[in-house]
């Protein structure tokens, strides 16, 4: 689920173009539907006006799911320090995956996403549902390759 | 046309209307008062010597004085002769209603809501006077001088997480 909310979305279409190409890590298709999503790519300034939608179409999207917050100002207001804007979109939101940036290199969102990845991999998600997923076992370490 | 004509012209229509007049670096700004404000306009626009087609912008002012507080200003152009001009108003803190001006230009309906959203200037005869960029329960107006920066706590409620 591509949520751009503002400029962070610039870095985010060229993440997915063919130069940065993000399906050559195995995650090409950008859906625009929260139904068919599992991860939420949050690029942009959050106000309090868009948290509501911005969280309406989380609880939309089916579980399990996951959530990057792209950018200073997603992740914590950036450099908006005002009444206007939600200082972090952790306030609202469960957030697996910060990206630091202004806008962050597309290079430093497919390290996200590979981040991501890992995490999915051990079965954890900061979602509201089961924290563990699958068979995993948490006493059990699974390698990371 | 230069200022000079044109506060000459405005002068000779709202000889006593005309509070205060100063150019700034070439630039004319005139001070009318609130209750005139529609006639001025209406003349400014009309009148074909002048022919202020165009109001480029319309913006709020919050003076935090005790007496005329809020302000009005409106900034207009002559695409004819090429001119720019600066009307103001004042308006006291306990009655922030000023006359609209959607019924000359209307390019002013977006800017008054605007600047309503803001401020707080009631614009009477405003079609449609509705908050722009906050949202429609907000009580406060983030541009006053008495609204801190990082805004009045619990007044914009966040989704539960």
């Amino acid at each position: 689920m591509p949520m751009g909310i503002s400029c962070c979305a610039i870095e985010m279409m060229a993440f997915a173009g063919p130069r940065f190409d993000a399906s050559r890590f195995g995650s090409e298709v950008l859906r625009f539907s929260p139904r068919q999503s599992d991860v939420m790519l949050v690029a942009g300034t959050t106000t309090y006006k868009m948290a509501k939608v911005v969280r309406k179409i989380y609880d939309q999207m089916p579980d399990p799911k996951w959530v990057i917050a792209m950018g200073a100002c997603t992740s914590s207001g950036g450099m908006y320090r005002t009444y206007s804007v939600v200082q972090g979109i952790d306030l609202f939101l469960p957030v697996d995956v910060y990206v630091a940036g202004c806008p962050p290199r597309p290079d430093n969102l497919l390290n996200a996403l590979m981040l991501l990845q890992q995490k999915v991999q051990r079965g954890e998600s900061r979602g509201n549902t089961p924290s563990y997923i699958g068979d995993f076992h948490p006493t059990q370490p699974v390698a990371v390759t | 046309m230069d200022n000079q004509s044109v506060l000459e012209r405005m002068k000779s229509h709202f000889g006593n209307a005309i509070l205060e007049s100063r150019e700034f670096r070439g630039e004319l700004t005139v001070v009318v008062p609130k209750d005139q404000i529609v006639e001025v306009c209406s003349f400014l626009k009309n009148d074909p010597e002048l022919a202020y087609d165009f109001l480029s912008d319309l913006c709020g002012i919050d003076m935090y004085t005790p007496s005329k507080r809020f302000g009005v200003i409106y900034n207009l152009l002559s695409l004819k002769n090429r001119h720019r001009l600066r009307i103001k108003i004042f308006t006291e803190e306990e009655d922030p209603k000023v006359p609209t001006m959607t019924a000359i230009w209307g390019t002013a309906n977006a800017h008054e809501r605007e600047t309503y959203d803001m401020f707080g200037i009631v614009f009477e005869g405003h079609p449609d006077l509705r908050r722009m960029y906050m949202p429609e329960d907000f009580e406060h107006y983030p541009l006053r001088k008495d609204f801190p920066l990082m805004g009045i706590p619990g007044s914009l409620p966040l989704p539960k997480k």
